[in-house]
């Protein structure tokens, strides 16, 4: 069984063909750094992106001008939780001020990834 | 009316402008950021997404990360910000260069400065420039727009979208449409590939089951007073075959359809223009035609990662730096873009020192030899891979060993991909 994907981690985007022996093993061809062999295992095992997004500022906390507080997850996150992920950021308000990297959501869904902020913001 | 007098003025506070403030300001000059906007960052503020400083700072980060990397430095410098600011017009011919511009905060202001550096970044193409027809309605936005509404406003555009362009600002808010509420019927793209990085492709259309029509024009915009879908047909030699037309029913249209260097401040100053690419000419030291005016980042050309604007940005400061010790450059060969190249930028090389010279290629190989010939004789051939017109790239340009020919303003050297 062979699938083919392509590699997203950086802007090159090698196109790679995975096979999957009868034993469970993986095999990766056309990537062309040792990345895309990491990429793809994750991928064929358990799919993970990393996802960024804007949280709302409380309503008794903003600033003129200030509405949203962009952020992101620390690491790549399992990508079947992704849209559970996003209700919960949608309905998050954060307290400003906030600084670039504070944790607006701990151990989210209990995946142990934070969601931190990316802009500091008054 | 306030007056002000630096050695260098930037115009624009983004990354670009950064950058060049910086490097001025570290060889020693007073330096001034004039940016309109309340905060230093452009539109980087918007671009929450992830991807930049790969090569800047060797990390992954989101445009408001790499903002603030460059926003601290600034802090720390002897650079100053005026923001809330805008240039309404430069005097480029005055010595020293007037820029007259208006703030809540300084009232109008007279800023004298001995260098200038263009660093206004880009505007989006509209619907008037690629000229859809069909019906007037609302709810049709630049892919930009869009971004800063759902990004920094917290807007949802509409419910259903048909993204026109596959440009990296097309896929990636596709993405970001259907994280947040807005699903994607589709992303149509007039050429037979897509425009964007296939990164892009994979994590933005791919991973959300969008389906890309390619080789695919739109044709008419339909709605009575809000859009209620667009109508495309595929291309048929060229034009659009009306007889497969078909309707994809929406209510939001988000154009991705190009972005063109902001340039309407060097038009007034009497700056020339490189019609290739829409921002000003410059030389080897990225200077344009009006002595200590210089040009960087997206307000030259329109870059695809702004880690390479930043560096663009930062020999831009240097030169300006340069400049105002006295330096001046050399006469060098003028470098035009030949065969399967659309541009290149700055439009003239140095002797004495290596180049750097930018172009956009107009063909997609996994590899290819990129030709140097100066007065039609091959100089250099450099091997390159992943060409494709969705990436800028750069090649290293010594006219050392090229004779006396090289040293003449009057050589033509051609950039071309046989």
């Amino acid at each position: 069984m062979a699938r083919e994907m392509m590699c997203i981690t950086c802007p090159i985007g090698c196109r790679l063909t995975v096979e999957v022996d009868a034993s469970g093993s993986i095999r990766v061809t056309g990537n062309g750094c040792a990345r895309g062999v990491v990429y793809a295992e994750a991928e064929m095992r358990s799919p993970k992106r990393v996802v960024t997004f804007s949280v709302r500022a409380a309503a008794s906390s903003r600033a003129a001008g200030s509405t949203m507080v962009p952020c992101k997850t620390k690491e790549a996150f399992p990508k079947e939780r992704i849209p559970e992920l996003i209700e919960e950021l949608r309905k998050l308000r954060t307290e400003l001020p906030i600084k670039t990297g504070d944790p607006l959501l701990r151990d989210a869904l209990g995946t142990g990834i934070d969601v931190v902020a990316t802009m500091s913001v008054d | 009316m306030t007056e002000l007098s630096f050695d260098a003025a930037v115009v624009g506070g983004g990354a670009a402008g950064m950058s060049a403030a910086l490097a001025v300001s570290a060889a020693g000059f007073s330096c001034a950021i004039v940016e309109r906007d309340e905060r230093l960052g452009g539109v980087l503020g918007q671009c929450i997404h992830n991807g930049f400083g790969l090569i800047e700072f060797k990390e992954e980060l989101t445009g408001p990360e790499f903002a603030e990397r460059f926003a601290q430095r600034i802090a720390g410098s002897g650079v100053k910000v005026l923001s809330g600011a805008t240039v309404l017009s430069l005097d480029a011919t005055a010595t020293p260069k007037v820029l007259v511009c208006a703030s809540p905060g300084l009232g109008m202001a007279r800023i004298r400065a001995r260098a200038v550096i263009l660093a206004m970044g880009c505007r989006e193409r509209n619907r008037g420039n690629v000229r859809i027809p069909g019906d007037r309605p609302a709810g049709v936005f630049t892919a930009g727009l869009a971004q800063r509404l759902v990004n920094m406003d917290g807007y949802l555009p509409g419910k259903e979208a048909v993204i026109i362009g596959s440009g990296d600002i097309g896929l990636i808010m596709a993405r970001r449409l259907s994280w947040s509420g807005c699903a994607v019927k589709s992303v149509v793209e007039i050429l037979p590939y897509p425009s964007g990085l296939p990164r892009n492709v994979a994590q933005c259309l791919d991973d959300f089951g969008i389906p890309l029509r390619l080789s695919c024009a739109t044709t008419r915009i339909l709605g009575d007073g809000r859009v209620s879908g667009v109508e495309i047909a595929p291309l048929d030699n060229g034009a659009p075959d009306m007889s497969r037309a078909e309707r994809i029913d929406c209510d939001t249209v988000l154009l991705s359809v190009g972005l063109v260097p902001e340039n309407e401040l060097s038009r007034q100053a009497g700056i020339e223009l490189n019609p290739m690419t829409g921002g000003a000419l410059v030389d080897a030291r990225l200077m344009t035609c009006a002595e200590g005016v210089f040009a960087c980042g997206n307000a030259l050309h329109v870059h695809d990662l702004v880690d390479y604007a930043a560096e663009e940005a930062r020999r831009a400061g240097s030169f300006a730096a340069a400049w105002l010790s006295g330096e001046r450059a050399a006469p060098g060969p003028r470098i035009k873009a030949g065969a399967n190249v659309r541009y290149v930028a700055p439009s003239r090389a140095e002797p004495g020192r290596r180049n750097l010279i930018y172009f956009r290629p107009l063909v997609l190989r996994p590899e290819a030899v990129l030709e140097l010939r100066l007065e039609g004789e091959l100089v250099s051939s450099v091997k390159k891979k992943h060409v494709r017109p969705a990436e800028m790239m750069s090649v290293s340009v010594d006219p050392a060993g090229w004779g006396a020919r090289a040293l003449s303003g009057e050589s033509v050297l051609e950039i071309a991909i046989p």
